[in-house]
């Protein structure tokens, strides 16, 4: 498996070259996982994106580098300790630099020859491909240019890579793999593309990071498929667009990061006392407030379990990789209507902008819950007691009686009321939602060893790194590891955590935060304390290695 | 529960409220209009007049203080055929509301927004709204009002909306006839109502309003933008009722590549052949 970096300023193209590059090295085979290490800014600084790539799967990335693509010298002095021993550094001949390992080629100078210097990263393009040994055929350059570029602009950026291939020797045997008929997804897209196959038909957002590119993504297809997005002039106004829509019988979501649900919350509420489906993201990222806006951490966890005045139903899955936002979306959707509850997805900015070579998903694996048709006869009741607890929906429109929401306490039909014995059953109709919804809720997944002396809990997207780090602790064979998994948070899953936790004999926490929230619920719910935390909250996603090493260094 | 008229129910608002006026208005003018009570939906964010939803036998939506429009206009969205229309008061409408207001009549969908203005916050017992005069005193501005009163119909035209006009609980065949217009107008339609709170606010009675207002009448031209901002202006000894302004402009809807042909998205999926297409191209 190989790890190339490429790294620049904001605005040098950094994120373009490595979509190319990703999609090339895919294209020649090999699994893929590509990370982006952006900042908040549109010029200048310092960006950079790892491609990690071979026959087997990479499930995260990795510090150690087999290349460095230096668009400017900053990127050598920040990157140059992360290069293995025989890896390289491929920058152009004007930076100042006197590395062992650099290549040196006239990028700008061939890219103005050719008639643009904005090629430049075309010919370190062609480079890196050679020195990786993946193939490249004036056809195959000519259909990528055809997706990344204006039609003008193909010939003179297939010139470039040829003239970067040829200019240097190939330094490594290609590394092999099966993915060439992969999709190439990153985790917003995942989840956007999963909404679209629930039937998303409203989405109403307002543009914050790391969420945006869901957006994006929905509006690039809402032509085709019919769909409204709509960009609100608050969070507030985009989570009541959504409940609005759902009220009237489209399936809706609404999407943000954390600032953006401390502004959602109040009609998060709103969706769990009128009983209306509805699917809110949040695509974490560092806080508290404005924290690190391009960064990735996992600290909203119990503030969106507890978030909103008062005690209504809800349900949190947190997406642990590019597969299971997929499905889970479409999941959230389904458990959102069936139970006319808010659902919860917890992403965050590594898993929403990394990229990775998947099987194609299928779009009909998971059958879309189909409603029972509402009751006839103009006495209809929206919020009518039933054996389940749930009452048959129907909508603004029907011939047969009226629907009502109602975000005061209220009788069957959504009038408001102030009696002790309704408010109990209304109380009692909304909460029992829980109990049905605990026998929904999916365990989490167990990575290694299944008897573990050693028990790592994690969440989220920390599934691809916990993966990576049981394996690697495995591997010496001192003493049994596995890993723990939460996709469901809340209600929490607990009969496999307390089946492994007795014979376990020490438990870790490892999460993207200060305090180790996935372990202090735990705590909460099931009573079950962790021995030590693994904890990370720089902005950096934790990689399988570093978990390994400070598991080991910790002396578990 | 109704039959195919607007019948009301048991309110919970103080005697001699400005409400019931506004409610058997509203009521009477959707029975004119022949609308059928089950295409209508009612939407009402907090406070006493947002509780008007509540007692009319139609679709209700009782949502959020402030957040009324938002749900309003998504419903209108998503479905069309929904005549959809807002009650809701001057604190919901322009206090807590002020954002949803202002780019909600940049949005343009075709709903009416009936805003029972009585200058102060009834269910909380009498602070001043933001369309409080100067000087009111209260529980919380006991030295009196110190902020500017905000001026909606002004704020409404400035901000492009395309019909804007005033009226007055007190008065209930032009309230009725500018509900009427209202409802009927293709795209954002709002209607200040002038209303008494009978508890909290002494000085802006029934009788004062009455002093007050009068009708616009034919010399006022209500295609003019500046002549409509001038009229709008005026606000103390005399009050002018009536349109405002009424222009019409493409909806939300109709400048929607996806909804101009008047597309229900209510209880569709999309096509699967297209999520496919769409995984194709990440190959």
């Amino acid at each position: 498996m190989y790890n190339l970096l490429i790294g620049g300023a904001a605005g040098q193209g950094v994120d373009t070259t490595a979509a190319i590059l990703e999609h090339w090295i895919k294209q020649s085979g090999c699994e893929v996982f590509t990370v982006r290490d952006l900042m908040s800014r549109i010029r200048g600084g310092h960006n950079f994106s790892c491609i990690r790539f071979g026959a087997q799967v990479p499930c995260c990335h990795s510090e150690k580098l087999d290349g460095i693509i230096a668009l400017n010298a900053e990127t050598v002095s920040i990157h140059r300790d992360h290069l293995r021993d025989g890896g390289f550094i491929l920058c152009d001949s004007a930076v100042e630099t006197d590395d062992d390992f650099v290549i040196k080629l006239d990028m700008a100078a061939i890219a103005k020859k050719l008639g643009n210097a904005r090629v430049a990263s075309s010919v370190a393009i062609g480079a890196a491909l050679k020195l990786f040994g993946v193939p490249m055929s004036t056809e195959q350059a000519d259909s990528v240019f055809r997706k990344s570029v204006k039609a003008e602009y193909v010939d003179i950026n297939v010139q470039a890579v040829q003239a970067g291939y040829h200019a240097v020797p190939q330094k490594f045997e290609h590394a092999g793999g099966n993915a060439s008929d992969h999709m190439l997804i990153s985790g917003n897209q995942a989840l956007a593309l999963g909404a679209l196959t629930a039937g998303v038909k409203f989405y109403s957002a307002y543009p914050m990071s790391p969420s945006t590119s869901i957006m994006e993504y929905l509006s690039l297809k809402s032509a085709e498929t019919g769909i409204v997005v709509e960009q609100a002039e608050d969070e507030i106004g985009a989570i009541n667009m959504a409940v609005g829509a759902s009220f009237a019988g489209a399936r809706a979501m609404t999407g943000t990061s954390g600032g953006g649900f401390s502004l959602k919350v109040e009609a998060l509420g709103l969706a769990g006392m009128a009983e209306i489906p509805l699917v809110v993201v949040d695509v974490q990222r560092p806080g508290p407030v404005t924290g690190f806006p391009t960064r990735t951490e996992q600290s909203d966890l119990k503030f969106v379990i507890s978030a909103s005045q008062g005690e209504f139903p809800r349900m949190v899955i947190a997406l642990r990789n590019h597969e299971d936002a997929f499905y889970q979306t479409i999941r959230a959707f389904n458990m959102a209507e069936k139970y006319q509850i808010p659902v919860i997805l917890l992403s965050d900015q590594y898993l929403a902008d990394s990229t990775a070579a998947i099987p194609m998903l299928d779009s009909r694996k998971i059958a879309l819950y189909e409603p029972e048709e509402g009751p006839a006869g103009e006495d209809y009741a929206r919020y009518r007691f039933t054996e389940s607890g749930i009452s048959p929906r129907k909508f603004p429109g029907t011939r047969d009686g009226f629907v009502a929401a109602d975000t005061d306490e209220h009788d069957e039909y959504g009038h408001i009321v102030e009696d002790s014995e309704t408010r109990i059953r209304m109380m009692k109709k909304r909460m029992g939602k829980l109990a049905l919804l605990e026998q929904e809720i999916l365990e989490p997944e167990l990575l290694g060893e299944q008897s573990p002396d050693v028990l790592l809990l994690g969440w989220g997207s920390l599934y691809g790194p916990l993966e990576e780090a049981v394996e690697l602790l495995n591997q010496k064979g001192e003493k049994r590891y596995s890993a723990l998994v939460f996709g469901d948070v809340w209600p929490l899953p607990q009969k496999l955590l307390k089946q492994l936790a007795s014979s376990a004999k020490y438990i870790i926490h490892v999460e993207q935060n200060y305090t180790g929230q996935l372990a202090s619920l735990i705590a909460e719910v099931t009573g079950i304390k962790t021995d030590a935390g693994i904890l990370k909250y720089d902005g950096r996603q934790l990689s399988g290695e570093e978990i390994a090493d400070r598991i080991v260094k910790e002396g578990f | 529960m109704g039959g195919h008229k607007f019948d009301t129910y048991e309110t919970a608002w103080c005697p001699g409220c400005g409400n019931f006026s506004i409610l058997n208005s509203l009521q009477k003018t959707l029975g004119e209009l022949k609308k059928d009570p089950h295409d209508v939906l009612i939407v009402g964010g907090i406070g006493q007049a947002a509780k008007t939803p509540q007692y009319i036998s139609a679709n209700s939506f009782c949502g959020l203080h402030g957040r009324a429009v938002p749900p309003a206009v998504a419903a209108k969205i998503v479905n069309p055929n929904l005549t959809v229309i807002i009650n809701s008061g001057d604190g919901d409408s322009y206090g807590e509301g002020g954002n949803h207001f202002i780019h909600n009549i940049r949005r343009n969908v075709d709903i009416a927004h009936f805003i029972h203005d009585n200058q102060v916050y009834g269910l909380t017992k009498g602070q001043a709204s933001p369309t409080a005069d100067e000087g009111a005193v209260n529980d919380v501005q006991v030295d009196g009002n110190n902020n500017i009163p905000f001026n909606p119909v002004l704020m409404a035209i400035a901000s492009g909306a395309g019909f804007v006009a005033r009226s007055f609980s007190g008065k209930p065949q032009h309230l009725e006839e500018m509900m009427k217009r209202a409802i009927l107008f293709k795209g954002y339609a709002m209607v200040d109502i002038l209303q008494p709170c009978v508890s909290f606010n002494k000085v802006n009675t029934f009788a004062w309003y009455n002093k007050r207002v009068y009708e616009l009448d034919d010399t006022h031209d209500a295609g003019n933008r500046l002549a409509a901002m001038e009229r709008a202006m005026e606000f103390g000894d005399r009050i002018p009722i009536g349109i405002l302004y009424e222009k019409e402009q493409p909806t939300y809807h109709e400048k929607h590549p996806s909804l101009k042909d008047g597309q229900v998205l209510v209880a569709e999926r999309n096509n699967p052949a297209l999520i496919d297409k769409y995984m194709q191209e990440m190959v």
